[in-house]
């Protein structure tokens, strides 16, 4: 073999390896880079990093995802799982490898279709069919549930058993529809539109689906169907996929709901229970009005009886008694009075007359004398001559006496 | 209070009217002076309504119809 005619340069396996580095990423092309590929070799270690190996038919390319960009994913990865995934090429010296330093992932398919959503979501958007203003109130107490939903799928078993746990009174109204592939959206528009069209009209309609991807979900962003869902004269609850899954029909419906069953229990708010406490609650309260009417009635009956009471010739009579008794009481009372009025009186005459008695006049030395002859009392001298017998009365007794 | 209803047996009342005059027999009777005999009888006719919405209540299934050509017609549920 010919040595060449000059030596060629020394690397060193780092200055190579470095240099390699260098050459890659100063490509300004390899640092913003989506690749679609299949997840192989899938391994999360305790530091949070992702590890995986990106394969197709022909080729394989390393990839790492750091910790703080792992903890943004949505999507649980496995291995055999199509991807696509942004990030920037780089070296990983150590290891004298290449690799992917990934910081989004997304299924595979989803970007282009995640391009048309946005691009459809700012049309109308800008029509106006997302506006709060245009939501309007879920009727608390439907008679009747209109549900645009596949008669086959798992949604609409999930509604109906959410339904009759808790409001069998209500009157479901299905109104069937493929949720997916290229005849779903006009018969979902159908669907809607019949209903919107039934008398009586249902008070509430839900439009719903199970979760599947986003092309399974496509239909719900239809720009026909997302009119029809804000044009609907009967207020839409939309449960269309999972809580993560957003479609242009949530954001046209009057409320969204993240499940089929949450739609079917956000159409019935009022359940069962309600209307059976409600019933118990009217049953006390007519009881207690009719109580207090009764009461009232009796009150008054009460009153009338008391002022009936108060006339009655009973009454009368014992309050007569009482008079006569007060007045009987009265006569006692003066006569009592006028008794020892009487009596006082009467001691008075007998001291007066006692005064009187002539005879307390001889105890102080005066005599009476009469004559004999004709028992007159002798009161002036003209009324005796000489040898007048007379009869001469003192205190003690009397003695006789001749004029002389 | 809505006469018509008043007037129709309790039996024929669906759920909703009959709550309805129901309501209206409590405002009556907590509100308005009424003769003893009006009163017993709308006391009574609250409480022949209050056990009809319970029957109701109990009796409830879920009634489900199709829609579809602009047809209603009963839906059989797969099990």
């Amino acid at each position: 073999m010919q040595p060449s005619l000059f030596a060629s340069v020394q690397w060193t396996v780092s200055t190579l390896t470095k240099y390699i580095r260098d050459l890659l990423e100063a490509d300004a092309s390899l640092q913003d880079v989506w690749v679609s590929g299949e997840i192989s070799n899938l391994s999360r270690p305790a530091s949070g990093h992702i590890y995986f190996t990106l394969k197709d038919a022909g080729a394989s390319l390393r990839c790492v995802m750091w910790r703080t960009d792992a903890a943004r994913l949505r999507l649980p990865l496995q291995d055999g799982m199509g991807i696509e995934t942004h990030g920037r090429i780089g070296v990983y010296e150590v290891g004298g490898q290449y690799q992917l330093y990934a910081d989004q992932i997304r299924p595979v398919g989803e970007g282009a279709l995640y391009q048309e959503f946005l691009r459809l979501k700012a049309m109308l958007e800008a029509e106006g069919l997302f506006d709060a203003e245009r939501k309007r109130e879920i009727p608390s107490f439907p008679k009747r549930i209109g549900i645009v939903t596949s008669s086959t799928g798992a949604a609409l078993r999930d509604m109906l058993t959410a339904i009759r746990r808790r409001l069998p009174l209500v009157e479901v109204i299905l109104a069937p529809s493929p949720v997916q592939g290229a005849d779903a959206p006009p018969k979902l528009v159908v669907a809607i539109d019949s209903l919107n069209h039934l008398k009586p009209l249902p008070d509430v309609i839900l439009l719903a689906r199970g979760g599947g991807s986003i092309e399974d979900l496509w239909a719900f962003n239809d720009e026909q169907v997302v009119c029809a869902v804000a044009l609907s004269k009967v207020p839409i609850i939309c449960g269309v996929g999972h809580e993560t899954d957003f479609t242009l029909s949530d954001f046209a419906a009057d409320l969204r709901a993240p499940t089929p069953t949450a739609a079917a229990e956000l159409a019935t708010q009022t359940t069962m229970i309600d209307l059976q406490e409600n019933l118990t609650a009217f049953d006390s309260q007519l009881t207690t009005s009719m109580q207090d009417i009764l009461e009232e009635q009796s009150n008054a009956l009460s009153s009338l009886r008391d002022g009936l009471r108060f006339f009655s010739p009973a009454r009368r009579i014992q309050s007569e008694q009482q008079r006569l008794d007060d007045m009987a009481h009265r006569v006692d009372v003066a006569q009592a009075h006028r008794l020892a009025l009487e009596a006082n009186q009467i001691v008075g005459f007998g001291k007066r007359l006692e005064t009187l008695n002539p005879l307390q006049v001889l105890e102080r030395g005066y005599a009476v004398v009469t004559r004999q002859a004709d028992g007159k009392v002798i009161s002036k001298i003209k009324q005796v001559k000489s040898k007048d017998k007379l009869r001469v009365r003192v205190s003690d007794g009397g003695f006789d006496a001749t004029v002389k | 209070m809505p006469k018509s209803s008043a007037k129709k047996s309790v039996d024929s009342l669906s759920y909703e009217e009959a709550f309805a005059e129901l309501e209206s027999i409590v405002a009556v009777l907590e509100n308005e002076q009424k003769s003893l005999d009006d009163s017993m009888a709308l006391y009574e006719r609250g409480q022949a309504l209050i056990k009809h919405c319970a029957k109701i209540l109990e009796k409830a299934e879920l009634k489900i119809k199709k829609l579809s050509g602009g047809e209603l017609t009963d839906f059989e549920e797969a099990e």
